[in-house]
């Protein structure tokens, strides 16, 4: 069973109002230093197989198409998910 | 008689209000369903407020690929007149039939109000019963509701004079240029976030100048839209 992972994360232009509400409620948890939060969304897309670039490609049009809207949204990441955490 | 048709998806809230609407203003009201894309030849639509799809992933983001609106997109494009109200305003900005989108209101509250509006654009369908500089006062209740588009959007839609309303007095939800509705350039698709199909009968909408609950201002968007198929 293969994995992609599709990361999508607002504009920088775009004002995040969930990722400033964060921001400022981590000092609170003492929790200091973090100047900024931004907050996207993670999708996992699995299939039968592997994931080949026919996969991908797929996954890339799912992620342009209706993962994210172009106005508010970039897409950042379309990968094979690897099970490995940075 | 002219027919006018509402359509519901999953989470849908305000189909039963706008039908109503359609009805008080004068014309018949048909209800279409997501999954059917016939169009049961009405001669105008409302995409009317309401949670669809649980707004996963984004406000009307799932419903913009619904049978019936690739038939709305389609019929749009000819001249449909379609009126999006809230949820349907996302699901119109989200299927490319408006420019821009709608995020989470700055200050993260859900907010429920009776809100004053200035109309700036009466040339569209659903705003010719109006005067430009009109205030009409229908209530707004909504999450997601603060407009943002980029620069160049949103000078082309000064430019072109399709911000059909604007915020009175206080701007409730963050949106660029205190837009509350807008329109195509053909002026037959407007979007906004208050809801008109909540002030249509005296007893059930906002304050009036008549007294408490006496406002009827929405109902001249659904007379307007009658008056422009004439």
């Amino acid at each position: 069973m293969g994995r992609v992972v599709v990361d999508v994360m607002p504009k920088p232009e775009i004002l995040d109002p969930q990722g400033k509400a964060v921001a400022r409620a981590l000092p609170r948890l003492g929790i200091e230093g973090f100047t900024s939060v931004r907050q996207g969304k993670r999708f996992e897309l699995e299939v039968e197989g592997p994931v080949t670039e026919a996969v991908l490609a797929a996954a890339r049009e799912a992620a342009t198409t209706m993962l994210s809207n172009p106005v508010i949204e970039d897409v950042v990441r379309v990968a094979e998910d690897t099970g490995v955490v940075a | 008689m002219t027919k006018v048709g509402v359509v519901t998806f999953p989470g849908t809230l305000d189909d039963r209000d706008a039908a109503r609407a359609v009805r008080l203003a004068g014309a018949t009201a048909v209800s279409l369903w997501h999954a059917d894309a016939d169009l049961h030849g009405v001669d105008a639509v409302v995409l009317p407020g309401g949670f669809s799809y649980g707004d996963y992933l984004r406000a009307g983001a799932i419903s913009r690929f619904a049978p019936v609106m690739t038939s709305i997109v389609e019929a749009a494009g000819k001249g449909l007149p379609v009126l999006g109200i809230c949820n349907g305003f996302q699901v119109l900005t989200e299927a490319h039939l408006l420019p821009g989108s709608m995020i989470k209101n700055d200050h993260l509250h859900f907010i429920c109000r009776e809100q004053a509006l200035t109309v700036e654009n009466n040339r569209t369908a659903w705003t010719g019963d109006f005067a430009v500089g009109d205030t009409v006062t229908v209530p707004l209740k909504n999450q997601d509701g603060q407009y943002v588009a980029d620069a160049d959007t949103l000078e082309r839609l000064e430019g072109e004079g399709r911000v059909v309303f604007r915020y009175r007095e206080v701007n409730p939800n963050g949106s660029r240029h205190d837009i509350a509705g807008i329109t195509n350039e053909a002026g037959n698709v407007v979007g906004l976030m208050p809801h008109p199909e909540h002030a249509v009968e005296a007893g059930f909408g906002p304050d009036g100048a008549k007294g408490p609950r006496t406002g009827t201002d929405g109902l001249r968007f659904f007379t307007s839209v009658l008056h422009a198929l004439v």
